[in-house]
């Protein structure tokens, strides 16, 4: 987005006349004209869609189903989105591990629900229990994402950027193939107690019983962050260290500390958010990381990376989107399996936003290099 | 600008160099003696005197999909077993030549089926090869692959109804699976005759396997009367069906045929039972489906719920496959089949061995000469072969299964858990029914 930059790359632009091309504002037309035609292919579509009559009619119970699952995914999205966001804020680094701390969590998690479903304790208590998968998962994601800050990240902390992203990549590989070739390939079914089985409704709107709980769990975690940010000394040393973190060391942070915090609240998140992604669709494998990640991480840039609320809000509308929008824009349409678009309308999404608020929903504007 | 185009020139020359390296490799055809004409392609393969012959496998021994790979590989590895006459433990040999497998990936999709391919096709010593498990793997991937080398493959459970169509098919590919049109067939006839289920809507995975199932049942299904509401698709990889599964509840049908792999079967059926509007919907897979994977993931909602695949009790050879078969198999793998395509395997690889032992030649030194194009010309000949699945007759598009029984079992009495188990519906057809 930088117009002053010349090719030299010195920076001065060389004062003369602007001819009458380059008066013209050409960002504000182009964007103006993708904000016509953008207005008129999502505005056809989804009143295309919301106009279908007879047997093709969707009523709204129907969009309500699609709302509440989608703020359910959305959910778990934004937990493990707010560890990529957190990270980012304090190391201005992409921890793409982060879904295989997800995977761990749940994987480790799923061999208690499994111990516990064969010795039906997961029915009888099954709140305790799922208390108990909660607590594994979340010990075992914040270890693997402390091992990670520890041996791959921190030796490399004042390393070009570039270089902790490779590791992490490198280090997602190594998690994903240990887990593949200790515990195999094959995905393996995570148990449900069967108080969370079948569907509930509300009125004319039924859904998966699982939704709800998914959702106030991944409320409650968000919220307890969010004052863990805001209100603690330790909250307070993080905010600092984001900012700047050598201004920061000076004041007297101690700055490996704060980095610790960060990746033990991140990890934590992406614990909880294992075991309800897991008990939500039902399986655990090693590659079960990769999808979540990715979502998680569109969701962390949406909302706007570093920023906690952007990360919340950013999980939501891609959660959201990626069950509503398919149907919203494309049933009308008739496009024939819109579902199997899911991946294309969020992406859209996400591009478009970038274009319009190149720092993301609630970002700061600043346009970050990778 | 100029040094950019320097550079895309220098880039063109070194393609277009590389291109001509590759081509002259290929075409330059192995030498060899013997009798048999081995200077025109493809060629010959010469084991020397008490090496072993090298058979490649190209099997989905790894990954979501390992249960089926493993399971044909069983097969394979008690056909060599069973060379000398004996399920024993001791390999059989073939003219005073022991039988190496060389085992391959094929990842059950087209990009590993390519990368699987490569080792097989670059050893100058494989003489055929068993696979692939999946039709992604194979259709324009591996058929085509092994056809321009020259070597012989014989899939064991690649159904899609291309692989053996005028047009599509690879001379040197053929299978003892069924080819899925007769599948599809069977499938609907259960769900409209049976069943009397009117109406349904088809998942597929947009992979030649699962497209090649959902089209002929649709054909089939609407030929009878039934109604496909719509045709959905979901991508592979996907576990969350949740939205899917509640866009399908608006207008509930009869049943939901999505002939997959696990996991993506079992999280349908799971995924099902949490949907509301579902209640009286059915689930029906195919023998893609059928492992011990979707009975554990999907759990008791599985229950109820139909997978067709080949009839296990219907094999002509059964006395040899309960007595004999099946308790060496479990000596091998320590458990029950883990999938249905192990028999047709056992007949794959003995379909394979005794090609190669019609067109052998002995020579004095003791090596043999095997020729390619007769090996293959060996199988296709193959007629009236007394298979454990049943009576073989390789027809020139590659189909060596041409009457076909195939059953719809009601989970969990599957063939996969129990092999004596029974299907609640089956029905034998052959290629020309279904034409």
């Amino acid at each position: 987005m930088t117009t002053s930059e010349t090719a030299d790359g010195t920076g001065v632009v060389p004062s003369r006349e602007l001819g009458r091309l380059e008066q013209l504002p050409i960002r504000r037309i182009v964007l103006t004209i993708l904000t016509i035609g953008l207005v008129v292919i999502v505005g056809g579509g989804i009143l295309k869609t919301l106009t279908l009559s007879g047997a093709e009619h969707l009523g709204w119970a129907f969009w309500a189903n699609l709302v509440v699952i989608g703020l359910a995914l959305g959910a778990v999205y934004a937990l493990i989105a707010l560890g990529y966001t957190l990270v980012y804020g304090i190391l201005r680094m992409i921890n793409f591990a982060h879904g295989e701390v997800f995977m761990t969590g749940a994987f480790v998690s799923f061999f208690f629900a499994q111990a516990y479903a064969a010795s039906g304790f997961l029915n009888r208590s099954p709140w305790l229990s799922i208390a108990i998968l909660l607590v594994v998962s979340m010990a075992v994601s914040t270890g693997v994402a402390l091992l990670l800050e520890r041996i791959c990240y921190r030796p490399l902390r004042n390393a070009p950027r570039l270089v902790p992203l490779i590791t992490a990549i490198g280090a997602s590989l190594f998690l994903q193939n240990t887990f593949q070739g200790f515990f195999g390939a094959e995905p393996r079914g995570y148990p449900r107690p069967d108080v969370l089985s079948g569907t509930i409704s509300i009125g004319p709107v039924s859904f998966d019983k699982m939704d709800p709980v998914v959702f106030a769990t991944a409320l409650i975690g968000m919220f307890v962050l969010n004052r863990f940010v805001q209100r603690t000394k330790t909250g307070r040393a993080m905010r600092a260290v984001s900012e700047d973190r050598e201004i920061a060391s000076l004041m007297g942070i101690d700055v490996d500390r704060t980095v610790v915090v960060t990746f033990v609240l991140g990890g934590l998140l992406a614990g909880i958010a294992a075991v309800l992604y897991a008990m939500t669709f039902g399986q655990v494998s090693a590659t079960m990381g990769f999808l979540p990640g990715i979502a998680a991480f569109t969701a962390a840039v949406l909302g706007g990376i570093g920023s906690i609320p952007g990360a919340a809000l950013g999980g939501l509308v891609l959660g959201v989107s990626e069950s509503v929008g398919p149907y919203l824009l494309l049933s009308g349409v008739h496009v024939p399996s819109p579902f199997e678009l899911r991946a294309v309308i969020t992406f859209s999404i996400l591009v478009l936003v970038l274009i319009f608020r190149p720092g993301g929903i609630l970002g700061t504007g600043e346009a970050e290099k990778v | 600008m100029q040094q950019r185009t320097l550079a895309a020139m220098i880039g063109l020359v070194v393609t277009a160099m590389v291109g001509v390296a590759c081509s002259s490799g290929s075409s330059s055809a192995p030498g060899g003696g013997g009798a048999a004409d081995c200077n025109t392609p493809p060629g010959c393969v010469t084991v020397d005197a008490g090496a072993p012959i090298e058979i490649g496998t190209l099997l989905a021994t790894t990954g979501a999909t390992k249960n089926l790979g493993l399971d044909s590989l069983y097969g394979v590895e008690l056909a060599v077993d069973y060379l000398d006459g004996t399920f024993d433990g001791t390999d059989g040999q073939l003219d005073g030549h022991p039988i190496k497998l060389v085992n391959e990936t094929d990842g059950c999709s087209a990009d590993g089926g390519q990368k699987g391919e490569q080792p097989l096709g670059s050893d100058p010593q494989m003489v055929g090869v068993i696979g692939t498990s999946c039709s992604s793997a194979s259709l324009g991937v591996a058929d085509k692959f092994f056809s321009d080398k020259g070597i012989t493959i014989i899939s064991p459970s690649a159904t899609n109804p291309a692989l053996t169509s005028e047009g599509t098919h690879q001379p040197y590919w053929f299978r003892t699976a069924h080819n899925d049109r007769i599948q599809a067939a069977v499938a609907s006839d259960f769900a409209y005759q049976k069943q009397g289920w009117k109406t349904a809507v088809t998942i597929h995975d947009e992979s030649p396997y699962t497209q090649g199932l959902t089209d002929g049942f649709k054909a089939n299904f609407e030929a009878q009367g039934g109604q496909v509401l719509s045709e959905e698709a979901v991508n592979s990889g996907d576990t969350d069906f949740k939205a899917l599964l509640t866009k399908i509840a608006q207008n509930p049908p009869d049943v939901i045929y999505a002939p997959d792999f696990n996991p993506v079967c079992a999280l349908l059926v799971k995924q099902m039972a949490d949907t509301s509007g579902l209640e009286n919907t059915t689930y029906m897979g195919a023998d893609g489906c059928s492992d011990p994977t979707f009975l554990s993931i999907g759990g008791p909602a599985a229950n109820g719920s139909f997978l067709s695949g080949p009839d296990l009790t219907s094999f002509t050879g059964g006395d040899f496959y309960k007595n004999d078969f099946l308790p060496a198999y479990k000596q091998l793998a320590g458990s029950n089949p883990i999938s249905v395509f192990h028999a047709h395997a056992f007949d794959a690889m003995n379909i394979m061995m005794n090609a190669i032992k019609q067109v052998a030649v002995v020579n004095s030194d003791g090596s043999l000469t095997i020729q390619r194009s007769a090996l293959r010309d060996a199988v296709q000949n193959t007629n009236g072969y007394q298979g454990v699945i049943g009576t073989l007759t390789c027809t020139p598009l590659g189909d060596c299964a041409t009457s076909v029984t195939i059953g719809v079992y009601e989970v969990p009495n599957v063939g996969f858990k129990d092999p004596n188990a029974k299907p609640v519906f089956t029905e034998t057809k052959t290629l020309a029914d279904v034409q």
